[in-house]
């Protein structure tokens, strides 16, 4: 089955983080993209470039900014190839933001 | 059930072969291991089902079904029924469901209660309980929580949250027709039996047990019987020795958890004598396991009964607990020790305000009453 992990990182997690531990973060999601089971990965750039659109009684608003105003913010994702649910979130707890303040969201994707 | 991955299609196969025992075994006799039995004769059932239901495997997730011929009843094999029902518990208590899922299906599928019964036992109607054993049921298909015993990794959280549901049935069902309390310690029991290496669940059960010996002795019609005033000749002596006895088990299992430490501070308290110094000391320990103002309370308690009143105030004074009835009784009940009567007064007063329960306002009307 495949699941989809969504990540969601604390804002200022990382400040006073020093170069050792975040290569060794890196190193860690690195390492999670290249499991066989790894489908697909994306890192997103920082909230400050995101633009969100909405359409209401056919006109576009489109503004600076994420969809919501909410505390974590939304950085990246993983699809996996994973046998049950436990594995997938086995998966996920290994994932760094969720140890700095953050969280992953872990769902199946519908599969067509 | 793991031998067949659908949850309803093992149910249904269940009630066919209860069906088909009670036609049989008067005719019959019973068989030496009819749990073996029941399950033996409910995958022939389900293995008849799903040959005739195979088209529409694509829609449903059946697992692969092994072409095996019918299972010989193996009349002294009692593993698939011991590994059945450990997978079966993790699965329901999987911290994936939402926890009034989790109670429900435990109830449902361990338990054996009706849906109906289930509502009663928690208030609910009918519809809601069915909606919510539905919700878990969906949830189990369509995220494949697998029907399985944790892996290691996994292994410690998921029984504490197996232990934290049945602890829950315990303590929150209202019972009604059903003894939840008695459920609750049943299914801590089979937990013991499948698990016998763990020792915070002979800690569990054990904890349950010594309230659940004294049921008969803890109302006096409708008012609540402290524990030092209690009937003891209506304690249930037979249900503490075996509590006793698996805490005994418990802690030559090297157990300190927070299950065993409770087990054993009730089990202190059911003594004739009780050594108050020691349970102050388990409660410490609870305290240091737990970070709970609430055990930090019950410790003030032990130690006024040690002897010290004023050093228990002092304690409970730090406590921040303002919305909880009991800090407010046991500062009453402190305070009058102390003869400080007025204060005892305001603070009976400020616990009668918190609590609904018409036992307890009548219990401390009375404490009032008699300042």
């Amino acid at each position: 089955m495949k699941y989809a992990l969504l990540i969601y990182e604390k804002p200022g997690a990382l400040d006073g983080v020093g170069e050792e531990e975040r290569s060794s973060m890196y190193g860690e999601y690195l390492a999670l993209a290249e499991d066989s089971r790894c489908l697909e990965g994306a890192q997103l750039q920082p909230v400050t470039t995101a633009t969100t659109v909405r359409v209401q009684n056919g006109s576009t608003l489109t503004t600076d900014g994420p969809f919501a105003d909410t505390k974590e913010v939304f950085g990246g994702y993983y699809v996996f190839e994973a046998g049950n649910l436990d594995e997938a979130l086995e998966l996920a707890g290994r994932i760094p933001a969720a140890r700095y303040g953050g969280a992953v969201e872990v769902r199946p994707v519908v599969e067509r | 059930m793991g031998f067949l991955g659908d949850f309803e299609l093992a149910e249904d196969a269940t009630q066919d072969a209860f069906a088909i025992a009670a036609e049989r075994w008067p005719r019959d006799g019973v068989p030496t291991n009819p749990a073996g039995w029941l399950v033996a004769t409910a995958r022939n059932r389900a293995i008849d089902r799903i040959r005739r239901a195979r088209t529409l495997a694509e829609k449903t997730r059946l697992l692969d079904v092994p072409e095996a011929a019918e299972d010989e009843m193996n009349d002294s094999d009692q593993s698939p029924i011991a590994d059945e029902r450990l997978e079966l518990i993790f699965t329901c208590c999987h911290p994936a469901l939402a926890t009034d899922g989790q109670v429900a299906l435990t109830l449902r599928a361990l338990g054996g209660l009706s849906t109906e019964e289930i509502a009663r036992a928690f208030l609910v109607s009918e519809e809601t309980m069915k909606r919510r054993l539905s919700r878990a049921k969906a949830k189990i298909k369509a995220t494949n929580i697998p029907f399985s015993v944790p892996s290691d990794h996994f292994l410690p959280d998921r029984l504490q949250a197996v232990l934290a549901v049945i602890y829950l049935i315990y303590n929150e069902g209202y019972g009604g027709r059903v003894d939840l309390e008695g459920e609750a310690i049943r299914l801590g029991r089979v937990l013991v039996e499948l698990m016998p290496d763990e020792p915070e669940v002979y800690g569990l059960v054990a904890l349950m047990m010594l309230p659940h010996a004294r049921r008969e002795a803890r109302f006096s019609g409708e008012d609540l019987v402290l524990l030092a005033d209690q009937d003891r000749s209506l304690w249930d002596a037979e249900e503490i020795a075996q509590a006793r006895e698996l805490l005994d088990r418990a802690l030559a299992l090297r157990g300190r958890g927070p299950y065993v430490i409770q087990a054993a501070i009730a089990s202190l308290q059911t003594q004739e004598e009780i050594d108050w110094p020691q349970v102050a000391a388990l409660y410490a320990q609870l305290s240091q396991l737990t970070g709970s103002p609430v055990v930090e309370l019950n410790r003030a308690v032990a130690i006024a009964e040690a002897g010290s009143p004023e050093q228990a105030l002092a304690l409970v004074d730090q406590l921040d607990l303002e919305g909880y009835r009991y800090l407010h009784s046991t500062r009453g009940e402190l305070l009058r020790r102390l003869g400080r009567g007025d204060e005892a007064r305001e603070a009976y007063g400020r616990a009668l305000e918190l609590t609904s329960s018409e036992p307890e306002r009548r219990f401390l009307r009375r404490r009032i009453d008699e300042l």
